[in-house]
């Protein structure tokens, strides 16, 4: 018979290498590895020389390290005739992506802010519209979107595409405004109403204060959604506005001979180092904003 | 002049009507309690009051103004609410100073009336804190200061002790029957706690389905429920409840004859007919108040539950359970066999049907 002197006693013994442990951190390995293994093969084939490229491995990590192809990437590759490289891309994607960011996001948190607090006539057709907005394929409105912006004169410019990204944020972003303001406590929004504060007084000294997790969120998304977009770029600007992802493509797709496999990696990590950098940035407050806006509908 | 007065108020949410015909008048410096279960409107006709919810027809008067169609910070009202709403951002003086800062009002002026407030509710240590750093029950307390600090006619307070634990909602109920006493406002107090609305109102507005069923003192409402549904929800625990037969001054059921003698019906309800007895269990009699009952029966105790001050014993009267509240001192188990008696001027008796006081 078992006593209490030599029965079990204290925590169960738990082996680190149980089965399900193997499964779980097995497969989580696997599919990083997956997953990063292309990012790490462009990072090394970029810090080789062209020689070594034609010479080595993919997976091979360069003999001898050389930042020179980042260098042209940025300033003297070729795109067609002109060979300045990615500088003039990474600035128009910047007056692109600032002025769309802060434009959109401004809009958007008052239409969220007015749909979720100040229900008026209309309010849920207006809703309704918008959110049907977000199911839209864009490849529909390519063409109309060309005839406006001709006719407002603005095709071609930067201002024209800073317009159309702000119309596109629209719907998902009021959508996660509306829903956050809506997920905060009601007697807030009337304990404001009976201190005498109005519209615009409850939204910037109320709710704004409360927001910072959504507005990261809407942030992230703006600015990857903005900076990584192609369409929009290459249909309603002009050579001189490309934003950087334009960019890029002309001169991953321009040869002349032998094709720079270093300088077209190189370029795209600088193209993608922005968003990059935003998500390592913020990527807690990111997931934080995510689950606090999107669970209530 | 009322304080506040409610004309034929009706609200409407789509085809669901909340509010249907209501009025209600309040007198200067009265503390009224709108009491009833969730969803007999009485938050709802406090947010009409406070302007919160537009109204779908009737009038809404405070201090004689016409304030139907009112902003609420125009009304002279202050809100507290239950989760206590208090604005994360700003400090424990920026909550309080707040609707001062909307209306304009001077610098010197806001700091003279958060200090007087804070003084008064006793929480000047925390004006610099931010809400997250306090506890509920100094929440509240903010809260109840920002309504405070505005110097309103009306204090509107809707359900404001319903998050704190028992020990801290006692405390501050008494202070909220404090400072009603010191500062003589009107307040209007929402809550669906009966002991609450006992002991803070003066009068009590019992609601449901969107109407006021009785609005009368506590003693009143306590002893005279105006009908069967007031009386069940009043009295903790509740009423027991016999179905029987007004015959020739007596009431007859399956567990004997009460003669009601000593009866007080109301004007022109005396007469036969089909009726409820409402027995309170504190008002049964036992031991030796028995020579003084109108009707004696036997009891067999099915189960006690000793209460510390009283003990309360659940048996069967005429097949149905019956609550009977005894002194805490008083000896008995379970099993036990007793005598219990019903004197007539400690029942109610309601018509069976429309079950209104008789």
């Amino acid at each position: 018979m078992q006593n209490e002197f030599t029965g079990p006693r204290g925590p169960k013994p738990r082996s680190i290498f149980r089965l399900s442990n193997l499964i779980v951190y097995g497969t989580i390995l696997l599919l990083a590895i997956y997953y990063l293994a292309p990012l790490y093969v462009m990072l090394v084939t970029s810090m080789k020389s062209m020689a070594e490229v034609r010479l080595s491995n993919v997976f091979a990590l360069p003999i001898k390290v050389t930042f020179d192809p980042w260098f042209k990437a940025w300033s003297s590759a070729c795109t067609g005739l002109k060979c300045e490289g990615l500088m003039g891309g990474f600035l128009n994607s910047l007056f692109i992506t600032v002025p769309s960011v802060i434009v959109s996001i401004a809009v958007a948190s008052v239409n969220g802010y007015a749909l979720a607090n100040w229900p008026y006539r209309g309010a849920n057709i207006f809703f309704t519209i918008l959110i049907f907005g977000a199911f839209v394929p864009y490849q529909l409105m390519l063409y109309p979107i060309v005839i406006i912006l001709r006719e407002l004169g603005v095709f071609g410019d930067l201002a024209g595409l800073v317009i159309v990204h702000s119309i596109f944020g629209m719907p998902i972003l009021t959508l996660i405004f509306r829903n956050y303001f809506s997920s905060l406590p009601a007697e807030l929004f009337k304990a404001a109403r009976i201190d005498g504060a109005g519209f615009w007084g409850i939204f910037f000294k109320v709710m704004i204060p409360m927001s910072s997790p959504i507005l990261v969120v809407a942030i992230i998304l703006q600015v990857t959604g903005i900076w990584n977009d192609f369409l929009f770029g290459i249909v309603y600007t002009r050579p001189e506005a490309y934003p950087m992802t334009v960019q890029l493509n002309n001169i991953v797709n321009s040869t002349y001979g032998e094709k720079e496999y270093n300088v077209n990696m190189a370029a795209t990590i600088i193209t993608g180092l922005v968003p990059l950098t935003i998500y390592f940035i913020s990527g807690k407050l990111f997931v934080r904003g995510i689950a606090a806006g999107a669970v209530k509908g | 002049m009322e304080s506040v007065s409610i004309k034929n108020l009706d609200l409407k949410f789509g085809s669901v009507e909340v509010l249907k015909n209501l009025n209600l008048d309040v007198h200067q410096g009265e503390f009224i309690v709108l009491l009833g279960s969730s969803g007999c409107g009485k938050s709802t006709l406090l947010n009409c009051i406070a302007g919160l919810l537009d109204v779908s027809d009737g009038q809404i008067f405070i201090n004689g103004n016409n304030v139907t169609w009112q902003e609420p910070s125009r009304r002279g009202i202050g809100m507290v609410f239950q989760s206590y709403a208090l604005y994360p951002q700003m400090s424990v003086a920026g909550n309080l100073s707040f609707g001062l800062r909307n209306a304009g009002v001077a610098k010197a002026e806001i700091r003279k009336k958060v200090a007087r407030a804070a003084e008064i509710l006793q929480i000047e240590a925390l004006l610099n804190r931010k809400p997250s750093e306090l506890s509920g029950g100094q929440r509240q307390r903010v809260a109840i200061g920002r309504a405070l600090v505005r110097d309103v006619d009306v204090f509107l307070f809707d359900e404001p002790l319903s998050n704190l634990d028992a020990k801290l909602r006692t405390e501050l109920r008494v202070e909220i029957k404090r400072l009603h006493q010191q500062l003589k406002n009107t307040m209007i107090y929402v809550t669906h706690d009966q002991i609450e609305a006992m002991t803070l109102a003066d009068r009590i507005a019992i609601m449901r389905e969107g109407k006021i069923m009785q609005l009368a003192s506590p003693t009143e409402i306590y002893g005279k429920p105006v009908n069967k549904y007031v009386a069940d929800f009043i009295g903790s625990p509740a009423m027991n409840f016999l179905a029987g037969r007004i015959e020739n001054g007596a009431f007859h059921f399956g567990g004997g004859v009460i003669s009601l003698d000593k009866y007080d019906f109301a004007e022109g309800m005396a007469g036969d007919r089909e009726a409820w007895i409402g027995i309170r269990p504190e008002h049964v009699i036992v031991a030796e108040g028995l020579s003084k009952a109108d009707l004696t029966v036997k009891v067999r105790a099915d189960i006690v539950e000793p209460m510390g001050a009283d003990t309360l014993l659940w048996c069967v009267m005429d097949g149905q359970s019956f609550r009977i509240r005894l002194d805490g001192q008083f000896v008995i188990k379970e099993g036990d066999m007793i005598d219990v008696g019903f004197s007539s001027n400690a029942v109610s008796l309601f018509d069976k049907f429309s079950e209104i006081l008789l």
